[in-house]
């Protein structure tokens, strides 16, 4: 009989139409903050006081055997003009006007440190069709695994600040990104960008610390001098510390909320969208992508249950003489 | 039922060869591209990492290719028998666009000698979009092949394979009406992980919605194209009833597509940077106008009754459509930082390679399988 | 620090206070890139008479320079000094006798301070036809250096020459100059290179030896690592200039005259380990070193660049760090579009438009007839 049939078909048609349009408003739903890795370390860098240097991009690349970048033919200095697959971690200048006051928005001058951020809800690990990229569950460092990449791209698709690069010259190209030198951790080191800086601009250690150094920096009273620690915090031994002059912060932790939280908070005198770091939501983008799915999906069970559907009205048309037409 | 039969005629002519000089073009680049990497032939950059062989091989080119699943869709599903004469050409479309789609990929993707990783249990993510796609297509590029084999088991004349087929060829095609269903829809999904770095003006929860539909209204149109031109081309009778009626179903899905459309852009407050003479909203304007222009077209019974007005429609929602689906994947996603993005001749000419060899197999199959249900076939100009 | 050493040492030394000479040792300590802490200790060994090692001092394919360097006049005092609490058993320039005598002083030397005198080789050792490009007292160099070495405590090769080959060695080295090391190979050799060595990488490395009964820590090519472990380039005071990108073009000229970096005049500063630019020569204040007087370094330290890759030829730079500029928040990029693809792709788009164009008009053409007939409609 066509006419119940066809009822029945208009039905379900229009309520998978409206599923997949309901659904995304279902999606938004839940979203709680993922909370840090038991053991979660990162780098809290502080663009005031940052000089420049660039020691913690020597000590990368050498830390991390990378080569050089540089249009020179006789490869005189390493001069990177963005993060790159040669290069996994940058200083940028920030200039504006006659960029001669440090730190001051207006006609003034400021660095800042790019490399990946680290994410507590990284979106190039949810992306990964194959798991290449991890974030460990202890110290919650993403990593990457060449053996499992299969060279998509997407998570360059997916990252919010574009951290994985690429090796597009190479014939077994890989993702390259900072991976806050793990491959070090086993021999009692850190990340080798720290360990450089001279000037407490770069700091390692663990999270929480991280996070009350930084919160600690903000309470401070601009212009007067107060001790900051260099290199590490969070070990036995108490940490070396310098005396700079506060500068004047923008009272923001970068990366405290961003798309879920940062294990790389930065610091800063200068706002940070001027700085390139993009304004971001609370929460990552693929939070959303991944509530469409589980709604639409809820599992494989919608699917399962549209093929049992598909199958009974098949055949049902089949048995009712119309014949397939068998291609 | 009609019978099927090839239509004979010479394969090799003037446009074959055409298009086999296309492919050999093509061939010289992929070469180069796995002898030096894929720096060495293409513009994509650490801004711009997917170019058009995702954006057109795969999005657009497996949304061409869903014409398989749109008449699966009316012909098995909704019990369209009218429908019938017009499935096995949509198969082959789809057979060939999908697996060339396949092998864009191939092409596309850095570390190919592991792209069996995603198989892998302990590899899968299953929380990636970009899994279920991969999984999804690679799916139902082998169900098309076991959709079409019929057409394949009938000219070789082998009466018991094709029995034994017929048993189980319903859950293929149910398969084949569930997989695109699931994959064209994540397609959109896949974009909404771009987040901020996507267009207001494409970037929308509503975005698996208007893959499928477009999905459907592509399939839709190009059965169209194809049956039209493969008239005169091959100097066969038009199947304009039955088009006619598939151009109503085309119109409805259309509608449906552009209401959710325009709405969501105007209920998101982004309908003013369609109008501020940059580039991409230019291109917003493009996709749309091709596509009520389609709509237009189809909008009263008298056209879909006109064959030249049934092309023009299918034309412009083709393009209308592909638009929508190359905007969302290129046009309208800016990573920042003064990234720019245009094709280089080499993944040109790979593009055109694929797309060479889908027409050279498509003309070889007609011609030599049957395919067409035509009552007398005549010699062929194409 | 014994009183009685102190006396001794004034005795031999005559005006020098306690205060200068524990200055020396804290010199020496810091030198050797250890801590100042350590003076004391240092200074204990200089003054112990009973810890004078004696030493023997061979010379091969050299031009005495690195004695030389030894005796710089500018403070005799603390040469002397050193000079003093060795025992310098054995040394061709030095040596008050000669000839036989000087010959059978060698001999008994080693036999009664079998294991426990310290060689020093200056200069190359000829290898060639058996070793004769070098005889001394009717025996090759070749063969005294293997015998001495064979009952010496430490083996210090002082000089370029010794310590890679040096001049003699340069192509085509006819005679096959070989450098101590390769001659003595499977024995720890210190190598001290420079043409001249800064005659303190010699003395820190003698002192840290009596001081604590071993060698200083040494790299894969026997060099002290205090005093060899960084480039030139690393330590250089023009280093800002590099980075900077302000370079002399030509000797005289205004970057010449305002000591800008040398690089471009061919300075091997960045191929080269030394630690020229750190603790200068002769004492007498900054600048006096190659670099501070406006020539640049050739790099007589290293093997394969001193003597080898000419003076004035441009070298990369084995560890490049980053310029003083730096990039900026927006990176520029060059315009993707090229001729080729603006024409491949227009060409693309014309081809379908024009195709579905004529297809159009076709169909419009066959329109009125043959259609397929309307039976299920």
């Amino acid at each position: 009989m066509k006419i119940p049939r066809r009822d029945f078909l208009k039905l379900s048609a229009g309520g998978g139409l409206l599923l997949a349009t309901v659904g995304p408003t279902a999606a938004l739903a839940s979203t709680e903050k993922k909370a840090l890795p038991p053991e979660a370390v990162g780098i809290l860098y502080d663009s005031t006081l940052c000089v420049g240097c660039q020691a913690c991009m020597s000590a990368c690349k050498v830390a991390n055997k990378m080569p050089i970048e540089t249009d020179d033919t006789y490869k005189r200095s390493d001069t990177p003009q963005d993060l790159s697959a040669k290069t996994l971690n940058i200083i940028k200048r920030y200039q504006d006007g006659n960029g001669t006051a440090k730190d001051q928005e207006k006609d003034g001058y400021a660095f800042i440190k790019r490399q990946c951020m680290h994410c507590l809800d990284p979106s190039c690990v949810s992306a990964c069709p194959v798991s290449a990229l991890r974030k460990d569950a202890k110290n919650g460092i993403v990593s990457y695994n060449k053996d499992a990449c299969i060279g998509c791209r997407y998570c360059q698709i997916a990252c919010p600040f574009n951290i994985p690069k690429f090796q597009w010259e190479s014939t077994t190209p890989e993702i390259v990104k900072c991976q806050l030198c793990n491959h070090l951790l086993k021999e009692g080191k850190y990340a080798a960008c720290c360990t450089a800086c001279p000037t407490g601009a770069s700091l390692y250690g663990p999270m929480e610390m991280l996070i009350a150094e930084a919160k600690r920096r903000l309470r401070l009273e601009p212009g007067v001098y107060a001790d900051f620690p260099l290199n590490r915090i969070g070990t036995d031994s108490p940490p070396r510390t310098t005396s700079h002059k506060v500068g004047q912060y923008i009272q923001h932790i970068y990366g405290e909320n961003e798309v879920g939280g940062t294990q790389n908070l930065m610091l800063a005198g200068v706002s940070f969208s001027k700085l390139g770091l993009p304004d971001l939501p609370d929460e990552a983008f693929v939070r959303l992508a991944d509530g469409i799915q589980y709604a639409i999906y809820k599992g494989m069970a919608y699917p399962l249950a549209l093929l049992g559907a598909l199958i009974y009205m098949i055949r049902k048309g089949e048995n009712n003489g119309e014949q397939i037409d068998k291609g | 039922m009609e019978q099927k039969h090839p239509l004979g005629g010479r394969v090799l002519n003037g446009p074959f060869v055409f298009f086999l000089a296309l492919v050999a073009l093509g061939a010289y680049f992929t070469v180069q591209r796995f002898t030096y990497g894929l720096g060495a032939v293409t513009n994509m950059n650490d801004g711009y990492p997917w170019g058009i062989w995702i954006a057109l091989d795969v999005v657009v080119g497996t949304a061409l290719a869903c014409g398989g699943y749109s008449m699966a869709l009316l012909a098995y599903a909704f019990n369209r028998g009218e429908y019938h004469p017009l499935v096995r050409p949509a198969l082959l479309t789809s057979l060939f666009g999908y697996s060339l789609a396949g092998v864009s990929v191939i092409i596309d993707i850095g570390r190919y000698w592991q792209a069996y990783n995603i198989i892998l249990p302990w590899h899968s993510n299953l929380h990636s979009v970009m899994f279920e796609v991969a999984l999804c297509i690679g799916t139902y590029c082998l169900v098309v092949w076991i959709e079409f084999a019929p057409a394949v088991l009938e000219k070789l004349k082998a009466e018991r394979l094709l029995k034994r087929l017929n048993r189980v060829l319903l859950v293929f095609i149910a398969l084949g009406i569930l997989l695109p269903t699931m994959h064209q829809s994540s397609l959109g999904t896949m974009m909404l992980m771009a987040g901020y770095k996507l267009s207001p003006l494409w970037r929308t929860a509503f975005l698996p919605l208007l893959f499928l539909l477009t999905a459907l209204i592509i399939g839709f149109a190009v059965v169209m194209y194809e049956s039209l031109y493969s008239s005169v081309a091959f100097r066969l009778p038009k199947e304009t009833p039955v088009l006619s009626k598939l151009a109503t179903v085309t119109f409805w899905c259309l509608l449906l597509f552009m209401v959710i459309r325009i709405e969501d852009v105007n209920l998101r407050g982004v309908l003013p940077l369609a109008f501020d003479g940059s580039f991409v909203s230019n291109m917003f304007l493009l996709e749309n106008s091709f596509l009520l222009g389609g709509l237009f077209l189809l909008m009263y019974p008298g056209n879909r009754k006109c064959p030249k007005l049934l092309f023009l429609a299918a034309t412009c929602l083709l393009i209308g459509g592909g638009l929508y689906r190359f905007n969302t994947y290129i046009t309208g996603f800016d990573p920042g930082n003064g990234w720019q993005y245009f094709p280089s001749a080499g993944e040109l000419c790979i593009t055109f390679a694929i797309v060479a060899v889908e027409i050279l197999g498509y003309l070889w199959c007609v011609k030599r399988l049957p395919i067409f249900s035509a009552h007398t076939p005549q010699t062929t100009s194409v | 620090m014994k009183t009685d050493n102190f006396k001794g040492i004034k005795a031999r030394l005559g005006d020098i206070s306690r205060r200068d000479f524990m200055k020396y040792c804290s010199i020496m300590a810091s030198s050797m890139g250890l801590s100042t802490g350590l003076a004391p200790k240092i200074a204990e060994a200089i003054a112990d008479p009973a810890k004078r090692p004696p030493v023997i001092w061979l010379h091969g394919q050299e031009c005495t320079g690195c004695t030389e360097t030894l005796l710089r006049p500018s403070h005799p005092t603390l040469e002397a000094l050193i000079l003093d609490i060795i025992s310098l058993d054995y040394h061709e320039t030095l040596n008050t006798g000669s000839g036989h005598q000087a010959e059978t002083a060698l001999q008994q030397s080693m036999k009664d301070n079998a294991g426990k005198y310290v060689l020093v080789i200056e200069g190359a050792i000829p290898v060639k036809d058996n070793g004769i490009y070098c005889m001394i007292g009717g025996k090759t160099f070749l063969s005294m250096v293997e015998e001495a070495a064979a009952g010496a405590a430490a083996i210090i090769a002082i000089g370029s020459c010794a310590a890679w080959g040096g001049i003699p060695s340069a192509s085509p080295n006819p005679t096959g100059a070989t450098s101590a090391p390769e001659v003595l190979k499977g024995k720890t050799v210190v190598t001290i290179p420079g043409c001249p060595p800064n005659p303190y990488n010699f003395l820190s490395t003698v002192v840290h030896f009596l001081t604590f009964g071993k060698l200083p820590e040494l790299d894969t090519q026997g060099r002290p690592k205090f005093a060899y472990g960084r480039l030139i380039h690393e330590n250089c005071e023009r280093r800002p200039h590099f980075d900077a990108g302000r370079f002399a073009e030509k000797f005289g000229d205004d970057g010449h005259r305002q000591g800008w970096c040398l690089y471009k005049l061919g300075c091997k500063g960045p191929v080269t380990h030394a630690n020229c630019p750190e603790i200068l020569f002769n004492d007498v204040g900054g600048g006096t070193w190659p670099v501070g007087t406006g020539h640049p370094c050739f790099g007589c330290t290293e093997k394969g660049v001193g003597f080898n890759i000419p003076l004035f030829t441009q070298v990369e730079v084995s560890q490049p760090t980053p310029s003083v500029f730096k990039a900026p928040i927006t990176t520029e990029h060059a315009n993707p579009v090229t001729i080729q693809g603006a024409a491949l792709a227009g060409a693309a788009v014309g081809a379908i438009v024009g195709a579905s164009a004529m297809a159009m008009k076709k169909i419009g053409q066959g329109s009125n007839s043959t259609d397929q007939s309307s039976k299920e409609d």
